[in-house]
């Protein structure tokens, strides 16, 4: 008995064990909502103009957007700029080595990354930017520590500067501030990085709005079978006593 | 007579259509006390033939290739038609494979269905459970990610704890030194021809060796001993066809619509299903943080990691994963108890059963977690638990109250 009772407890604190490591500075909600197509076309927008320079996203054409609420011409003048044809995915011109060499790694492809590091992360990685002269690129950022990417998005957020608390022997981050504005306000950028999030969220699986149409429908559908074929087996097994 | 029947007749003279239509459906007479774990057998079957047939369409546009398999995924699930519902079917039918299997053996636990005479019934389908997991261990290196990278790292590299030879084998399996391309188009082989054969068979031995004996049912009694003495049928026996076969009808669409519910609405069960980290390509030259198997395997993942390295080789562990595998086999003959079904048992088995299955789905779940001390004591703990289960059963089970079975079914 004492033994199980042993047990029993050890099992009470598992979930604790399983908090504890997950780590990490906690995350802000990104602002998701896939069927807000304003939302998302400004999001494009930002991804095509900001990001698409450096990074790739190798498994997506041009041609989807069209699922936005766009038209290929609306594509074709205001967000290809790297290629010719709408049918094309999004590749970029920088060579994968020359980049590292630059960088001291590759910038990694975004066709799928809202789906390896969740929208709460992208959300929260790309307002989390600050000032760090140790730095190479003078960046780094609180929920990614010496990250290779500079800040992109400076010139809209402006430059934020960390303050600092103690905590026992160590210094950390309590919260970032704005030392030099930008050209919008924060929450202006929130707004936009929601917007972006919201872009690389759909990106990521561009199917998944049809996904939850048509499960509605195959769920319904099954539904009413279920029906039949329960009373098709009531009918059959009458006679079974 | 009718042209169907001379068809029929001219069929069953040079082939026992007749015959094995009769054997096997009409005349196949199962108990009619099934209840509801007897769903999970037809429904093991459904999933099999999903498996098998998104698998076809799947091979059609995806590229073992090291350079483009991770992008071939990506390609299925944007610009193939129906790609991303054939793939999602596809991952989730791999985990709700073992989902129903594992309950489908349960019920073998509940109400003996491994004892005399189903041993070979039982042994069959412990194969199958040991194909199943080899096809899904194969199945996930081919989407090329990082953790289906990396855990196929891990888990050959076990190959190498074997003494003496294991460095030779590890790299053997490979076909490299690292897993590489070589390894996937291998892997790509078995997962799509050889290991789907194996499972095809073993699958038909396991019905032809049930349908040999009859099925068990909930009351662990064979109703075989009582039979009409005019047409020599068992008097609590049903043809499987047509009353299985429309129940069963009811199993399959309350199964497609959690299974739907999955694929439309959570197809990564929150990482579950499919790992987030298996959305970022495959790159040799970074070890991820943290390598999980996916959540069937993890039971085991969590004996082999409790087993504490000795003589600084990880075999010991090794040998214990394997051991917990091979111990399922010996159950037909570990099991002395007198009545086979749960409802007779006494306490003691019931108590052993329920701490057994605590002690599976705990290791389970600390199988997820990365290690730590209070994990490694109670995967310890459960572990220890699990092996007795089986090595104490000749013992405990022959000393257990039982209850007296009924003469016929009950309910």
């Amino acid at each position: 008995m004492k033994r199980l009772k042993k047990i029993l407890f050890l099992l009470a604190a598992v979930p604790v064990i399983a908090c504890a490591s997950e780590g990490g500075p906690p995350l802000d909600k990104a602002p998701v909502n896939l069927s807000d197509h304003a939302s998302l076309q400004r999001g494009a927008r930002i991804f095509v103009n900001y990001c698409l320079n450096c990074h790739s996203a190798a498994s997506m054409r041009y041609s989807r957007m069209q699922d936005l609420g766009l038209t290929e011409d609306q594509i074709k003048e205001n967000l290809m700029f790297a290629a010719e044809k709408p049918g094309e995915t999004m590749t970029v011109a920088m060579d994968k080595k020359e980049a590292k060499g630059w960088f001291g790694s590759a910038p990694p492809d975004l066709s799928v990354i809202a789906r390896a590091r969740g929208s709460d992360w992208l959300y929260t990685y790309l307002r989390s930017f600050y000032r760090d002269d140790s730095r190479p690129t003078g960046w780094n950022n609180v929920v990614f520590d010496k990250v290779a990417m500079p800040h992109v998005l400076w010139s809209l957020q402006g430059e934020m500067v960390p303050v600092m608390k103690k905590e026992g022997e160590h210094e950390v981050i309590e919260r970032l501030e704005l030392a030099k504005p930008g050209s919008v306000t924060l929450a202006e950028y929130d707004a936009m990085v929601g917007d972006l999030v919201n872009y690389l969220t759909w990106m990521g699986e561009p199917a998944q709005l049809e996904r939850k149409q048509l499960g509605l429908i195959v769920l319904a559908f099954l539904a009413f079978f279920f029906v039949v074929v329960y009373y098709l087996k009531k009918e059959f097994w009458k006679d079974v006593h | 007579m009718s042209a169907l029947q001379k068809m029929m007749g001219w069929v069953d003279d040079r082939f026992p259509l007749t015959a094995t239509y009769k054997a096997h459906l009409s005349e196949y007479y199962a108990p009619k006390n099934f209840n509801f774990w007897y769903f999970f057998g037809s429904l093991a079957l459904l999933v099999l033939v999903m498996q098998i047939v998104t698998g076809i369409f799947l091979t059609m546009n995806y590229k073992p290739d090291s350079m483009l398999a991770f992008a071939s995924v990506e390609y299925i699930m944007r610009d193939v038609d129906w790609g991303w519902l054939i793939r999602y079917m596809h991952s989730t039918g791999a985990s709700m494979f073992f989902v129903v299997v594992y309950l489908h053996m349960f019920r073998g636990l509940m109400y003996g269905s491994y004892r005399k005479p189903r041993e070979l019934i039982w042994i069959f389908g412990v194969l199958i459970y040991l194909a199943l997991m080899a096809e899904a261990f194969l199945g996930y290196l081919l989407p090329w990610g990082q953790m289906s990278y990396w855990g196929a790292q891990v888990i050959v590299n076990l190959f190498s704890a074997v003494p003496f030879v294991g460095e030779d084998l590890s790299l053997w399996i490979r076909g490299d030194y690292v897993i590489s391309d070589a390894t996937l188009n291998r892997f790509f082989a078995f997962h799509v021809i050889a290991l789907p054969l194996v499972l095809i068979a073993l699958v038909a031995v396991h019905l032809v060796a049930l349908h040999e004996v009859g099925s068990n049912n909930p009351d662990g009694i064979e109703i075989k001993k009582k039979k009409d003495p005019v047409t020599h049928i068992p008097l609590d026996g049903i043809p499987f066809h047509p009353y299985y076969t429309v129940k069963d009808i009811v199993g399959v669409i309350v199964f497609l619509m959690v299974f739907s519910a999955i694929v439309f609405f959570g197809p990564t069960m929150g990482g579950y299903f499919l790992e987030s980290n298996n959305f970022i390509p495959a790159d040799p030259l970074k070890t991820p943080p943290h390598i999980a198997p996916l959540w069937y395997f993890t039971p085991f993942y969590a004996i082999l990691r409790a087993v504490p390295p000795m003589f600084g080789s990880q075999f010991p562990g090794v040998v214990a994963m394997g051991l917990s595998i091979v111990l399922l086999f010996f159950l037909p003959w570990l099991d002395r108890g007198k009545v086979k079904s749960i409802r007779y048992r006494g306490p003691i088995y019931k108590f052993a059963l329920a701490l057994f299955i605590v002690a599976f789905v705990g290791l389970g779940y600390l199988g997820l977690l990365p290690p730590s001390p209070v994990a490694t004591i109670l995967a310890q703990t459960f572990s220890v638990i699990y092996f007795l289960f089986f090595l104490l059963m000749p013992w405990y089970t022959s000393i257990d109250k039982t209850k007296p079975e009924p003469e016929r079914v009950t309910g």
